[in-house]
């Protein structure tokens, strides 16, 4: 983007602050861990030789500075580096602004975990320290990665060979584990690399002279032992990974690929089997680090080891822009050996902690939230707290990035932050707060706008006596049609405003008029229509025997508006293998009737009468037909399925019966017999990492695209529910579901002892949810902005109309907003989204949410407003959507660029005047950079070895409809120490890093998909005995899905936190229980988002360092 | 002339066949000067209760290129025990089972009162007839109900081990499944979509035979039949069929106003079509399609379903106004032709006020020996006793019904076939026998008719192809051999062989004898037959001119005003109607369609056939007419007078009532045994339905002439048509003028 602009304004860093003073960071406090663990970690250093080619340059420069001297140096909370002054950055930041927002926070030494804290209470800013140091320092801090011993060393050639011998030892059962692979990450590259190493090291010198190994070594967070031997000879971006000989050999061809991709991560691990696998080398390292090293610091897991991988690609990319050579750096550093990095990591407590900012949001917020005062900005989605409608929507329903906006299009593209609306129009509110209320405006129906057409709302200014109203959104005066008059008070509010809730609250529901209605005919009760997969595989699974029997009692729980009355919502049921069985359930009948429909070619629906009925009056013809489908099925041998042809028998269904409704698709495998929308296998995973990946996001054909235009037509929507045992394609089969506003639930390998929990549960919820069809959503905005870009699952015909074939209350759209002219700060910037949908009886009605927020036209108020988790949202949806078009490398570099800008852009016009090595972040955005690299290490973005292709595509579309809480918990998992589970509170969440596990506790981690506890290794036995009834951590059967019940207050406690985990979220999550050093735990591992990730991902310490340098960078 | 009556009738009950000529003109050139070509109807499976089946193979001729069937005008030599083919004049040794004849032991083959044998002969699998009921669901509830009525009662008709298959149809056409329990079960097919046999039999799950299709449940093994869904014995189905039929709803689809229902009677019938010859190629089977109106979608579509363009008439044909009709036509003809070439014969039940596009349809019927039954409604007893008639038994207790019969005609040298017209089809077989001259359907000695019963009959033209200058020796006789092979309804296989044999004559010397031979009846027949087969190829007007031309020295007044060459008064289904039967029947039924039957009953004396003229027409008569098609008691303006005054009632007219009575008994009894039933009409002087009569009489007294000829009697008729005397002093004329 626009990251260039700053970069002349701050030249006075630039360059020779490589933003990697990081390294610097808590090496006190390591120094003593490693020590700890030799053994463990030597491996690592062994593979980190392989990389040392930076190293070696690093060295040097780090025996010169201690880098531990920096930090105890810093006196001032904001303790930047003195090197750098601070009046290098760009002072501009008028005080007032700085105090506002920002925090730096100081990568402060041992203790810093603490100090940071602390000092952040008392001031606002709190300074990161991190970077700041001059490049010199830099080295150092390197080396203290290196390892304990080693680094000090630094003569490359000696770390190596010290590393290595180590190394070799544990590798053997690293490379069980993965396949021999591990190696590939340490053994591999140790030996070539080592042998290489001499030699390669002079090349990475050679580049950028001495200095990009250093970049490279702070990066050195990177864990790619592997890679970094070959970085040095390679042109040191990009090229790297691809390359890497020494690991080529060793590492089986998988491992290249991802290479390729990631150059961080993947090397070592991957190549194996994947993510999962490289996990198992951690553990073992691990458990390494937990035995001994933990024992100094029984609070975090000992080190950990994890690879620092930040968006892989942003360092490349970023190392090429830049002119300084220097710079470079970070990609290599990526290269670094794992081990090396845990060394010199900065305090993990001395960075912004979510966890923090969660609590205290929690605690600040005792009030309800009310929503009368324009700009405020809500708590948090992590908050529970009771919102009150006072004129703005609440933000349940709508969230923005920004709660003031600025007031300008550049000052909007200077600062880079993303202006956006969450908008969950349908979302269900609280027991205890009131539902919208309905509002009937009479047969001319509801009062609008006449030029804009926007709906009454709150904003509008009634003049002349209430005889007309001016519109706040387009400024044109309607007259006030003569039912609707009413007197103004003496403040110009009409006298009856609190009476009505379109004049009063931000959300609220009219009745709409036939004139609302598809071909102004009033619609149909909606239809439910159920297609069931019967091939070989369903029934075998188990599958179709669940789904005829939940049905029989699912039936009686359809959506409907008054609880006291039946569901006026019909049903109908359609099996289908290589051909599709549609059934007459008519009441009058005595037995079903099966029509089938061989010819696939050219779909059309048998029967009309008696195929949608209403489920009390064909309550026996159902239950008898669901009870026969199992048995008529039950010697299939049919494998072969149809897709297309299934949708388009719902679809028929609906247009003869001249209604909307939603689809309940239940199918397992690739559609490959001979039928329209028929598809082939083309998974290819050698695709990954090339510009080729983003159409594997695609679908195959147009036809399904066609489809689902047509099914958004007819007010079709498509649930689909996926049991896959291979590749199915989500990406082709989930096109439908997207754009009908339906969802799509994969359950992979499925068995019914173990999964029928889940799917069941997600069934019984998506059939009952509240949902709305046949949508059409218009944002309107006043005058100044516009909706320019919506991300979520619909259909959209033209530029403004979001169109949902069905729209329930688990559907988030992210709107998009930019400026087409100036806004006022004194009108503020105002928007009001209109749905109109068809209630599940069939009422036709229009719900609206409105919302005004501030404008600013002082960068520093923009910052203090913004909310993060918001801003994450919006982030991930456009950059998952933007893998279907760009290389996944290149939306990692924007994703990352974008962020830098954004900090950047504070720390330059926002910030006080520090030093440029510091971290200034704005407090409403501390937390960018955590979430930001979980975005990056997300699996859509950065896929592990084990994460197939259909998982990425599923995920890509899952996310597009999150709301702000659920993309929230899915980047940033929740984990819960158990301890002291008799209170009534939870516990307080931990942060999401093996260091904070103890080897003695039971954790809860959850991510809105899945949920998992993870029970350490020595836990005390009387925990064991309240919660799994065994005194032993052995006899512990790690494949229960649910615990056993107790009459403990500990294991009831646990359960119905468990039960209240699953209750907040839309999915039904598994419990998967976890032992430590089980194999189970690499899995576990992947959430743990601080911790660098098996496939590739950095660490939270080595991202923000990362940014940090990319911000500098910027800057100069 | 006696003798030659009496020979004619021993003949037809003896072989079921009547020449036009029985004595053959011994040249080319002599045979056409008759005009009326060397013919013959022909019954092959005449009900013969006195010939009992044998029960061996026929002996054939053993030259490859004749083949011919032993029979009583082979010269036999007992003694070396061979015999001489009086065909190709092939000798052959008798098979050693024939080891034991002798003059006085001699098969019945060569018995001469065994002109007609018939042989059972054990070849290949039996397989059980099969049914398969197309029944159309776009009707009035009432109609559906009737329909219902009737089909599960055909069920109990049926020989417990046949085959039943139901297919539905309205907007979409459904295949059920029969052997299922629970669910019931059925294939649908788009109405509109024209599919190919393989398609068909793909998405039926025919393709893999066990183990296909959803239900994957094995099949018994036992029989064949168990292999196909569709097609189930009656014993094993049963309860299901008649469930099932009971359950048939009308089509649900909506028909909006002014709109025909949608009807996929083509795609319909070619799913049964594609079913059958999937399953059971070459087996006796009978599709039973019951129709409500006509098609009005997809492949074979009639009329499009808007009411307010109505269904073709011939003033559209004539026009070229009708936009289906070509179209529908050869859709039909190819699927006949396929249904046929797979010995499936087809039926069409076709009960409705308007038009049902018979027209478009016949020739599923047509070419594979299948009945049409024309009907006002389902719920009429014309349907239900014509529907009844179907599975009429014989004295054995057999179905008056064959199956996949190929006809094939051996001719002595100096004669060759020219075809045949009746319900059969080509097998173009070609050989010494076949004429170049093809009259009907001909370039072949055999043709298949896929469905039989004793009354079918076929009309043959024969050509005499000796030269006048090669003369006949004196005495010399032709020969004519008709070997029929069939499927009797008991599922043997049968061969009935009738070799007849008549003499030669010279037309110059016996000219007398061969005028004397003249068969009039079965001359006038054939040559209708003939103007029919024209007449469904040409233009009316054409064929009406061919007549003319060809037998105007012949009495053809009634053929020419009947409604098998004249179109007007009818519609173009009707037309169809009657000429699909005009071309089946027998000599007699032939003959009343041609001129129909006019009794008259009164006072004065027992009943009496009367001229069909309007002369005949009296105040004090009762007058029964049957035209085959309808059977019209007409009340006279008296008799209608005293019936209204309730005399019959009266104990002293006892009398009257029985005259009344009388036309009504014997009504009865040709209502009863003929087939297709007649549609009975009672009516009076000045109903509306005297219609029927007053348009057969004879315009003797019309509008035009009823004063000049004063009032003594008879009932005027309204009407341009030439009376049969205009007609005969115009013939008259022609006839002088021609001839000299």
């Amino acid at each position: 983007m626009n990251v260039n602009q700053h970069t002349p304004m701050a030249p006075p860093y630039g360059q020779p602050q490589p933003s990697y003073g990081q390294p610097g960071y808590g090496q006190p406090t390591y120094a003593p861990l490693d020590s700890g663990y030799p053994a463990p970690y030597a491996p690592h250093n062994g593979p980190a030789s392989a990389y040392h080619p930076g190293i070696p340059p690093q060295a040097p420069p780090p025996s010169s500075q201690p880098p531990t001297s920096h930090y105890s140096a810093q006196p001032q909370p904001s303790y930047s580096q003195s090197h750098p002054p601070a009046s290098s950055a760009p002072s501009q930041l008028p005080p007032s602004s700085a105090p506002a927002g920002s925090q730096q926070y100081y990568p402060s030494s041992a203790p810093p975990s603490q100090q940071p804290i602390s000092s952040l209470p008392p001031t606002s800013q709190q300074r990161f320290v991190s970077p700041g140091q001059p490049q010199h320092t830099f080295p150092p801090s390197s080396t203290s990665y290196a390892g304990p011993a080693p680094p000090p060393t630094q003569p490359a050639s000696t770390p190596v060979t010290q590393t290595q011998p180590p190394f070799h030892p544990h590798q053997p059962p690293f490379s069980s584990a993965p396949g021999g692979q591990p190696p590939a990450f340490t053994t591999g590259p140790p030996p070539p690399a080592q042998g290489s190493f001499p030699p390669q090291a002079p090349p990475p010198s050679s580049q950028p002279g001495s200095f990009p190994p250093p970049s490279s070594v702070s990066s050195g967070q990177y864990p790619s032992s592997m890679p970094p031997p070959q970085q040095p000879p390679q042109s040191q971006p990009p090229t790297y990974h691809p390359g890497p000989p020494p690991p080529q050999a060793q590492m089986p061809p998988t491992s290249i690929g991802q290479s390729n991709h990631q150059p961080p991560g993947p090397q070592g691990p991957p190549s194996p089997t994947g993510p999962l696998q490289q996990p198992p080398l951690q553990q073992g390292m691990q458990t390494g680090a937990f035995g001994q090293p933990r024992s100094p610091q029984p609070g975090y897991g000992g080190p950990y080891q994890g690879q620092p991988n930040y968006g892989a690609p942003a360092p490349t990319p970023q190392a090429q822009k830049r002119l300084d050579p220097d710079a470079i750096p970070s990609p290599q550093a990526s290269d670094m050996p794992p081990v090396q990095k845990s060394r010199h990591r900065i305090d993990p407590d001395a960075i912004p902690s979510p966890i923090q900012v969660i609590e205290d949001d929690k605690a600040k917020t005792t009030e309800p939230f009310t929503t009368g005062v324009r700009g405020q900005a809500p708590p948090l989605v992590t908050t529970n707290f009771q919102v009150k409608d006072q004129g703005n929507a609440s933000p349940r329903f709508v969230r923005c990035t920004a709660y003031n906006m600025p007031c300008t299009a550049d000052m909007a593209k200077q600062s880079q932050v993303p202006l956006a609306a969450v908008i969950k129009p349908l979302a269900i509110l609280p027991p205890d707060e009131t539902p919208p209320y309905l509002v009937d405006h009479g047969e001319g129906g509801p009062i609008r706008c006449n030029r804009c057409k926007a709906y009454m709302c709150p904003y509008m200014q009634f003049i002349e006596g209430g005889r007309r109203f001016q519109c706040s959104f387009c400024s044109c005066v309607t007259e006030v049609p003569p039912h609707y008059f009413q007197h103004l008070d003496h403040t110009g509010r009409r006298v009856d405003c609190y009476d009505r809730p379109e004049l009063s609250l931000g959300s609220y529901e009219f009745l709409a008029t036939v004139d609302y209605c598809k071909n102004n005919k009033i619609p149909q009760p909606p239809a439910y229509i159920f297609l069931i997969d019967v091939s070989y595989n369903a029934v075998k699974s188990g599958l179709v025997s669940i789904i005829c029997q939940e049905l029989k009692s699912l039936l009686d729980h359809l959506p409907r508006e008054n609880p006291e009355m039946d569901s006026v919502i019909r049903v109908g049921f359609v099996t289908y293998n290589k051909v599709l069985h549609f059934y007459n359930v008519k009441s009058s009948l005595a037995q079903p009737q099966m029509l089938v429909v061989s010819d696939v070619s050219d779909m059309f629906v048998p029967l009309l009468d008696g195929f949608l009925v209403n489920v009390n009056d064909s309550r026996q013809v159902i239950e008898s037909l669901l009870d026969q489908i199992p048995e008529m099925f039950a010697d299939t041998r049919e494998t072969e399925t149809v897709f297309g042809p299934v949708i388009q028998a719902g679809l028929e269904a609906l247009k003869a019966a001249d209604c909307a409704g939603k689809l309940f698709v239940f199918h397992t495998s690739l559609p490959i017999a001979e039928a329209p929308g028929k598809l082939k296998n083309r998974e290819d995973k050698k695709l990954i990492g090339t510009d080729k990946e983003k159409s594997l996001f695609q679908p195959q054909a147009g036809f399904y695209n066609n489809l689902a235009k047509e099914c958004v037509t007819q007010g079709c929507c498509v649930d689909l529910f996926l049991f896959p045992n291979q590749y199915v394609d989500v990406a082709t089969l989930g096109v439908v579901p997207v754009s009908t506003g339906g969802s799509v639930y994969k359950y992979t390998y499925f068995q019914a002892e173990s999964d029928q929990e889940r799917f069941l549960n997600d069934l019984r919820r998506d059939v009952q949810k509240p949902v709305g069809f046949d949508a059409v959503m218009r944002v309107r905005t006043s005058t100044g902005i516009r909706a320019t870009d919506f991300f979520g699952s619909f259909f959209m015909n033209n530029t403004t109309d979001v169109e949902l074939a069905g729209l329930d209350c688990d559907k988030a759209i992210t709107v998009e907003f930019k400026h087409d002219d100036k806004l006022s700060e004194e009108t503020g910037a105002l928007m009001q989204c209109a749905v109109l949908y068809t209630s599940c009886s069939g009422q036709r009605r229009l719900r609206i949410h409105n919302m005004a927020v501030n404008c600013c036209s002082q960068l520093a108020d923009l910052y203090r407003n913004c909310e993060t988790d918001t801003i994450i949202n919006f982030l991930s949806k456009y950059a998952f959507r933007g893998v279907l078009n760009n290389p996944t490398k290149a939306v990692r570099d924007t994703l990352v660029n974008q962020c830098a800008q954004i900090l950047a852009c504070y720390r330059k016009n926002c910030a006080s005047p520090s030093s440029a090595g510091q971290l200034i972040l704005p407090e409403c955005m501390k937390l960018l950079p955590v979430y930001l690299n979980c975005v990056l290490k997300s699996d859509v973005l950065l896929p592990g070895a084990d994460v197939s292709l259909d998982d990425r595509a599923y995920l890509r579309q899952l996310i597009s409809c999150m709301d702000v809480a659920e993309t929230h918990v899915f980047f940033y998992p929740r984990l819960l120490p158990l301890v002291k589970l008799e209170s009534g509170a939870l516990p307080v969440a931990v942060r999401d890093s093996e260091e904070r596990l103890s080897k003695g506790g039971v954790y809860l981690l959850e991510t809105g998909l899945h949920l998992f506890l993870w029970v350490g290794a020595s836990v005390q036995q009387e925990l064991l005995l309240n919660i799994f009834g065994t005194p032993s951590f052995g006899q512990i059967d790690s494949s229960m899905t649910s615990l056993p019940v107790l009459e403990n207050p500990i294991s009831q406690r646990l359960r119905e936190i468990i039960d209240s985990f699953r209750a907040q979220r839309s999915r039904y999550m598994k419990l998967i229980l976890v032992k430590q050093e089980d194999r189970a735990e690499l899995m576990f591992k992947h959430f743990l988002v601080e911790d660098k990730s098996a496939s590739g991902g950095a660490s939270y310490v080595d991202f923000l360092c990362h940014m940090h340098k990319e911000i500098r960078q910027l800057l100069s | 002339m006696t003798t030659y009556q009496e020979f004619i009738q021993q003949n037809e009950d003896r072989d079921g066949v009547r020449f036009s000529w029985n004595l053959w003109p011994s040249s080319r050139l002599e045979a056409t000067r008759l005009v009326v070509p060397v013919s013959c109807l022909f019954t092959p499976l005449k009900e013969r209760p006195d010939l009992p089946p044998v029960q061996y193979e026929p002996v054939l001729c053993s030259r490859a290129n004749c083949k011919a069937v032993l029979n009583p005008l082979c010269q036999v030599d007992f003694r070396a025990k061979v015999w001489a083919c009086n065909f190709c004049f092939q000798r052959n040794p008798f098979p050693p089972s024939y080891a034991g004849i002798s003059e006085v032991n001699q098969p019945a083959e060569l018995m001469p009162q065994f002109s007609t044998i018939e042989y059972i002969v054990q070849r290949g699998p039996q397989t059980p007839l099969i049914f398969l009921y197309v029944v159309d669901t776009c009707l009035e509830e009432e109609d559906l109900q009737a329909l219902k009525g009737s089909l599960q009662m055909s069920l109990s008709l049926l020989p417990p081990n046949a085959l039943v298959g139901l297919i539905t149809f309205g907007r979409m056409v459904q295949v059920h499944e029969l052997s299922c329990e629970g669910i019931a079960k059925s294939y649908v097919f788009r109405g509109t979509k024209d599919l190919t046999s393989k398609q068909i039999q793909e998405m039926l799950g025919l393709m893999k035979p066990a183990a296909t299709g959803p239900q994957g449940r094995p099949v018994a093994p036992q029989d064949a039949a168990a292999s196909c869904r569709f097609l189930q014995p009656i014993h094993r189905v049963d309860m299901n069929l008649t469930d099932l039929l009971g359950e048939l709803q009308r089509d649900p689809w909506p028909v909006p106003q002014g709109k025909r229902p949608l009807r996929s009677t083509g795609v319909a019938l070619s799913v049964a079509v594609g079913l059958l010859e999937g399953t059971f190629p070459n087996t006796g089977a009978r599709v039973m399609l019951f129709v409500g109106g006509p098609p009005t979608q997809g492949p074979g579509m009639v009329v499009g379903d808007e009411l307010k363009i109505p269904i073709r008439s011939w003033h559209d044909i004539q026009k070229d106004n009708a936009r289906h009709l070509k179209k529908a036509t050869k859709f039909y003809e190819a699927l006949g032709n396929r249904s046929a070439a797979n010995g499936h014969s087809i039926d069409i039940y076709a009960c409705a006020l308007d038009q049902t596009g018979l027209l478009e349809m016949k020739c599923l019927s047509n070419l594979t020996g299948g009945h049409i039954v024309m009907g006002d409604s389902f719920n009429t007893s014309l349907f239900t006793q014509t529907f009844q008639g179907v599975f009429s038994k014989d004295h054995n207790g057999d179905f008056r019904m064959a199956f996949g019969g190929v006809l094939e005609i051996k001719t002595s040298r100096e004669l060759k076939v020219c075809g045949a017209i009746g319900p059969c089809v080509s097998l173009n077989s070609k050989g010494p026998y076949v004429s170049e001259n093809e009259m009907g359907i001909g370039g072949t000695n055999q043709w298949k008719m896929c469905s039989l019963t004793p009354s079918s009959t076929l009309g043959i033209y024969l050509e005499v192809v000796n030269q006048h200058n090669a003369p006949i020796p004196q005495g010399g006789r032709g020969a004519i051999q008709f070997v029929t092979q069939y499927q009797h309804s008991n599922t043997q296989k049968r061969i009935r062989v009738t070799t007849i044999t008549r003499n030669w004559a010279d037309a110059q010397s016996q000219i007398q004898h061969i005028e004397s031979s003249f068969d009039q009846e079965a001359a006038a027949v054939l040559m209708a037959r003939l103007g029919v087969f024209r007449a469904e190829s040409e233009e009316g007007p054409d064929v009406l001119r061919w007549l003319d031309r060809q037998l105007i020295r012949l009495f053809m007044f009634h053929l020419r005003r009947s409604p098998f060459l004249q179109v007007f008064n009818n519609s173009p289904d009707e037309s169809s109607y009657y000429r699909h039967h005009f071309t089946r029947q027998d000599l007699t039924q032939s003959l009343i369609m041609i001129q129909p039957i006019l009794y008259s009953y009164s006072f004065h004396g027992p009943p009496e056939p009367v001229l069909l003229d309007s002369s005949s027409i009296l105040p004090d008569r009762i007058l029964l007419m049957d035209t085959f098609f309808q059977l019209v008691i007409y009340n006279g303006e008296t008799i209608a007078q005293w019936q209204k005054a309730g005399y019959q009632e009266m104990p002293e007219y006892q009398n009257f009532k029985q005259l009344l009575k009388a036309p009504q008994d014997d009504a009865n009894d040709i209502l009863e045994t003929r087939f297709p039933m007649p549609r009975y009409i009672n009516t009076e002087h000045g109903g509306s339905q005297a219609r029927f009569l007053l348009s057969k009489v004879n315009p003797s007294q019309t509008h035009n002439n009823l004063y000049a000829w004063g009032q003594e009697s008879g009932a005027p008729i309204l009407t341009d048509d030439v009376s049969l005397q205009v007609f005969m002093d115009h013939l008259k004329k022609l006839a002088v003028s021609s001839s000299a």
